[in-house]
């Protein structure tokens, strides 16, 4: 199966992929952004692999690591193969100021509620979204929690008291 | 003649039948309900944010926290993801262990959906004998780790004390008492005509629809999907168990109450083989550095100590990479994601909650139905809104 994948992608998608890898036996692969939906669409297409359940979107901020340098912001996608019990990733770097991808909810409608959460806690905009709006936080909370910049201890909607010192971030 | 209109009906956050915090905001003809909008977020505490600031050892009280009915589940999730991150492998016994006490919160975690989907449905009594039960898996959950909710008792390497001497003696009475009393509510609910009236053909979602809408455990399969994690990508040694997975057929929310209390007996049929089969062994893997040593050791020996002291301030330094680890939770998949940028907190933990991907087809579930059958939609779906939240 892991063959499969990488053949299905390596020769109609050669373009777009950047690299592969598999840490501790997880097969994933860094793509260009624009990649991402006609990867998404033709993966449903297909019968062979049978890619039909996406099993989980996530989101990740490299701020201040070494790997910044290839984007700050990492959206992983978590696909799954009910018939093969395959599981692999599909990873998308974006740039740190206004981070930007298109949407899967075309494809997927449990991608909705998902990348609700991502735009709510890392301040990533789908494009496309038929909903882009919060979910999780409070409406008046301004920023993004998850960001590696947004203080642990902030409470912004206060509800008992502040510790630690304002986001100058956020500003 | 007077003007048609809807009208917009708040049900929630404080209602009992939400199970919890849940808004759903609903727009409706009549009786009939034309749109649904979930609101979610009241109970939001930002674990994944905490966990990020925790050494490694310290970050697994978080996780009982999300879904407090099945605390064991989500011990053993983010103790697999970690112990898969640092190439651990922990000894026979710790996985016969985990797997018994993994299906006794399957059990646990069920039995009080039984009790709060029936009371929703009006079976007043249901939830009276359901808690009766609950109690025997909680008894056992205090004799393991000490406490009766918030368990911790699942820790990276291994467990976290040795398991109590009459703990197969515990189990089986258990696996006895509660084998009986399904039969009981077998009685009450299976052919009860309310309750076949009130959940037959309602919140239907066909087998499609529910993998567009990721769905996983029992609503994924009460749709007809046979999909468990637990045959597809065994973990723990699950795959030296015998036992069936439940599937339903019309994807309603009768075929889903079938479905659980089709995995209850699963459930209770792995634990009794765990406790029979259960092999001699340490309770934690030899890892230095990395596996706390046992207690009795710190107190005795130099070495264990100075480790016990080292991982308890320092923790112990990651591979930079990530892992996902999901295990068949009683709610559906739950997934650790955990991103290590080589120091000794995880760079990103992220949570793959099931309560939160299924409450999302809820309007899926409700739209163009009745307005009661919101309440049966909420109580099959089996939500815990620390998990929706986190």
């Amino acid at each position: 199966m892991e063959e499969k994948v990488r053949n299905f992608l390596r020769t109609s998608f050669s373009d777009v992929i950047i690299r592969e890898d598999d840490f501790r036996r997880q097969q994933s692969f860094y793509i260009k952004p624009e990649g991402l939906a006609p990867i998404c669409a033709a993966l449903l297409q297909n019968k062979e692999l049978d890619v039909k359940f996406l099993a989980d979107i996530t989101s990740l901020d490299w701020l201040g690591h070494e790997e910044e340098k290839n984007g700050r912001f990492e959206v992983v996608y978590n696909l799954y193969s009910l018939s093969h019990h395959y599981r692999f990733f599909l990873k998308v770097r974006l740039p740190g100021d206004d981070p930007r991808v298109d949407t899967i909810t075309h494809l997927w409608e449990g991608a909705n509620w998902l990348e609700r959460e991502i735009y709510d806690m890392m301040g990533i905009f789908f494009e496309g979204h038929p909903d882009m709006t919060k979910i999780l936080t409070p409406d008046e909370l301004e920023g993004f929690p998850l960001r590696k910049d947004f203080p642990l201890t902030w409470e912004q909607p206060q509800f008992s008291w502040n510790k630690d010192r304002p986001p100058e971030v956020i500003k | 003649m007077a003007e048609e209109r809807t009208i917009e009906l708040n049900m929630g956050p404080q209602h009992p039948s939400t199970h919890g915090v849940l808004r759903v905001v609903l727009e409706l003809d009549g009786e009939t309900i034309v749109k649904a909008r979930p609101v979610i977020g009241y109970l939001h505490t930002g674990i994944e944010k905490t966990m990020e600031s925790k050494l490694y050892h310290k970050a697994l009280p978080a996780t009982d926290r999300m879904d407090y009915l099945a605390p064991m589940s989500n011990n053993l999730g983010y103790c697999l993801a970690v112990e898969k991150l640092m190439d651990i492998d922990v000894p026979e016994k710790v996985k016969w262990a985990r797997v018994c006490l993994a299906e006794l919160t399957r059990v646990n975690s069920h039995l009080v959906w039984l009790g709060t989907h029936a009371i929703d449905l009006g079976a007043m009594s249901m939830l009276l004998y359901t808690f009766r039960e609950r109690e025997l898996v909680v008894d056992i959950y205090e004799a393991c780790g000490g406490q009766r909710m918030m368990t911790s008792y699942i820790r990276i390497g291994g467990l976290a004390h040795e398991l109590p001497k009459d703990f197969d003696k515990k189990v089986r009475t258990l696996v006895k008492i509660i084998k009986e009393r399904l039969n009981d509510y077998e009685k009450l609910l299976t052919n009860n005509e309310i309750f076949i009236n009130r959940t037959k053909g309602v919140a239907v979602i066909s087998a499609e629809e529910a993998i567009d809408y990721s769905l996983s455990g029992p609503m994924l399969r009460g749709s007809g999907v046979k999909h468990d994690l637990r045959k597809a990508n065994p973990y723990s040694g699950y795959e030296n168990f015998d036992f069936e997975v439940a599937v339903g057929r019309n994807g309603d929310a009768y075929d889903r109450y079938l479905v659980r209390l089709k995995e209850i007996r699963e459930a209770l049929r792995i634990a009794e083989q765990a406790v029979d089969g259960m092999p001699e062994g340490p309770y934690r893997a030899h890892v230095p550095g990395v596996v706390l040593p046992p207690k009795e050791d710190v107190l005795y020996k130099m070495e264990s100590m100075i480790f016990h002291f080292k991982i308890i301030t320092e923790g112990f330094k990651a591979p930079f990479g990530a892992v996902y680890q999901a295990i068949e939770s009683p709610k559906g998949e739950i997934g650790f994601y955990i991103s290590s940028d080589g120091s000794n907190k995880p760079h990103r933990v992220r949570v793959r909650p099931p309560s939160f991907i299924n409450l999302a087809a809820l309007p899926r579930l409700v739209e163009g139905r009745l307005f009661s059958d919101v309440v049966c939609a909420i109580g099959s779906i089996d939500i815990v809104l620390g998990e929706v939240d986190r």
